[in-house]
């Protein structure tokens, strides 16, 4: 079946199989490849991407469910201002180990900053942690990913 | 790990009418709400269907909405929706508490309420606010509109109140005024975990006096249940240390817990003691 959707920004078209989940249609199909495989059951968030701007995992969604949505994953955020700044942090503050999570907390926390922007959440540790409960880092260095999160909160005098 | 296209036909139907025609004509079809639950089952082989009608186009599924009296969720709205939403944070605030605790961010923006219910797991976390609140659950199907208790909902173990063709419309949850209220879980971890007893009370003292009381349990029976024999003892009587624990004891005695990969039956029966009487101390401000 052909679905089509927005992809960083621009339309794609693909044929998929009805069954197909979206994970495998970014990375086979579409060669979106920072949107990772883990443990394909919504439980370790590496395969997270942004569905009209908000975190879902790509593992529990076909990918007919997305025709007419917006999908965004890193690869679509490299001009962002905001999730520049953001990247940086986590660059300077080694919020990074091995890597493989870390497009997914990305999205994620970019995700989470836009809420505290809009008023929706509060910038908080607390808030922070309660927001990156769903993406599982085996190198530990959620109290990093934290404090880069916490610093591009404090930089940013302006809204995104 | 599971990596295979699942073999499926997919129906995205507009209209309620349109959905309820596919499901009752399309041989061994399921609705697809958040899909949280369902994609799992599909790919670990745990469950089998031929096809999946994906309610997440039908708008009058969608929102919540203040009635004056009573609260209006459209069965498709997505967990985080409730967790963001004011009309639940000032009207349901036990339904709110119980919410915030499922899933994660990534998976409460996929999952839905109703989903959650239709999923009928004895651990479905909004089961219990929803039992303590006594919310109707509006059922539309091939012969029309009915209406079923949340009380009378679950069945059996994983089995609901739905007959073939019928889809949950919405949730409708009477306004009423509570003094107290609480929602315990545990899990595992404190944090995108399942629960392993979850306790969810509704309370309302006049001076000293209980005038009424809610105890609702999750995942200590095959389907959540009410601690009506504990309800019942508590109704009238003045709010007393020993009172609390005896009516802690009764709620022991309903469970029927199982041991599982999570907890031990002796486990979740102790803690159904333990955080019933927490609960019941917490909504009464009684310490």
């Amino acid at each position: 079946m052909r679905v089509s959707f927005r992809l960083n920004g621009s339309w794609v078209s693909v044929d998929v199989e009805p069954g197909e989940i979206l994970l495998d249609t970014l990375r086979l199909r579409l060669g979106i490849r920072s949107v990772k495989r883990g443990c394909e059951r919504g439980e370790c968030g590496v395969c997270t991407v942004l569905l009209n701007g908000e975190p879902v995992v790509s593992c529990l969604l076909l990918t007919a469910q997305v025709d007419s949505m917006e999908v965004t994953t890193v690869e679509g955020l490299g001009s962002d201002p905001l999730f520049k700044d953001l990247a940086e942090e986590f660059a300077r503050r080694f919020s990074i180990q091995c890597g493989y999570c870390t497009p997914a907390i990305l999205l994620t926390t970019y995700a989470y900053i836009r809420k505290v922007y809009e008023g929706k959440r509060k910038a908080s540790v607390e808030e922070i942690v309660k927001a990156i409960e769903g993406n599982l880092c085996r190198c530990g260095t959620y109290p990093r990913v934290v404090r880069a999160v916490v610093n591009t909160l404090s930089r940013l005098t302006t809204a995104p | 790990m599971y990596y295979r296209v699942l073999q499926i036909k997919y129906f995205k139907p507009r209209t309620l009418e349109e959905a309820i025609e596919l499901l009752t004509k399309v041989r061994n079809s399921r609705v697809l709400a958040g899909g949280t639950d369902l994609l799992v089952d599909l790919k670990t082989g745990r469950v089998s269907a031929e096809a999946l009608v994906d309610v997440g186009a039908i708008r009058e599924l969608r929102g919540i909405e203040d009635l004056g009296d009573r609260i209006r969720i459209g069965a498709a709205t997505k967990l985080q929706e409730l967790v963001e939403s004011d009309v639940i944070a000032r009207e349901l605030p036990l339904l709110r508490k119980a919410v915030e605790s499922m899933g994660s961010w990534q998976i409460r923006n996929l999952a839905t309420v109703g989903g959650n219910l239709c999923n009928a797991s004895p651990a479905a976390d909004t089961a219990p606010p929803l039992l303590a609140y006594e919310a109707e659950l509006i059922i539309v199907g091939p012969r029309g509109t009915r209406v079923v208790p949340v009380t009378k909902f679950f069945t059996s173990y994983r089995r609901v109140a739905l007959e073939e063709g019928e889809i949950l419309k919405e949730i409708v949850v009477r306004k009423s005024t509570w003094s107290g209220w609480s929602y315990i879980k545990l899990g595992r971890r404190s944090g995108f975990t399942l629960s392993i007893v979850s306790v969810a009370v509704l309370a309302s003292t006049r001076g000293e006096v209980l005038e009424d009381v809610r105890i609702a349990l999750g995942s200590v029976a095959p389907t959540p249940i009410r601690a009506y024999k504990a309800e019942e003892y508590l109704r009238g009587r003045e709010v007393g240390l020993g009172v609390l624990e005896r009516a802690a004891e009764i709620a022991k005695e309903e469970v029927s817990p199982i041991d599982d990969v999570r907890a031990s039956a002796w486990y979740r029966r102790e803690m159904v003691y333990r955080l019933t009487l927490d609960a019941l101390k917490t909504s009464l401000r009684w310490s």
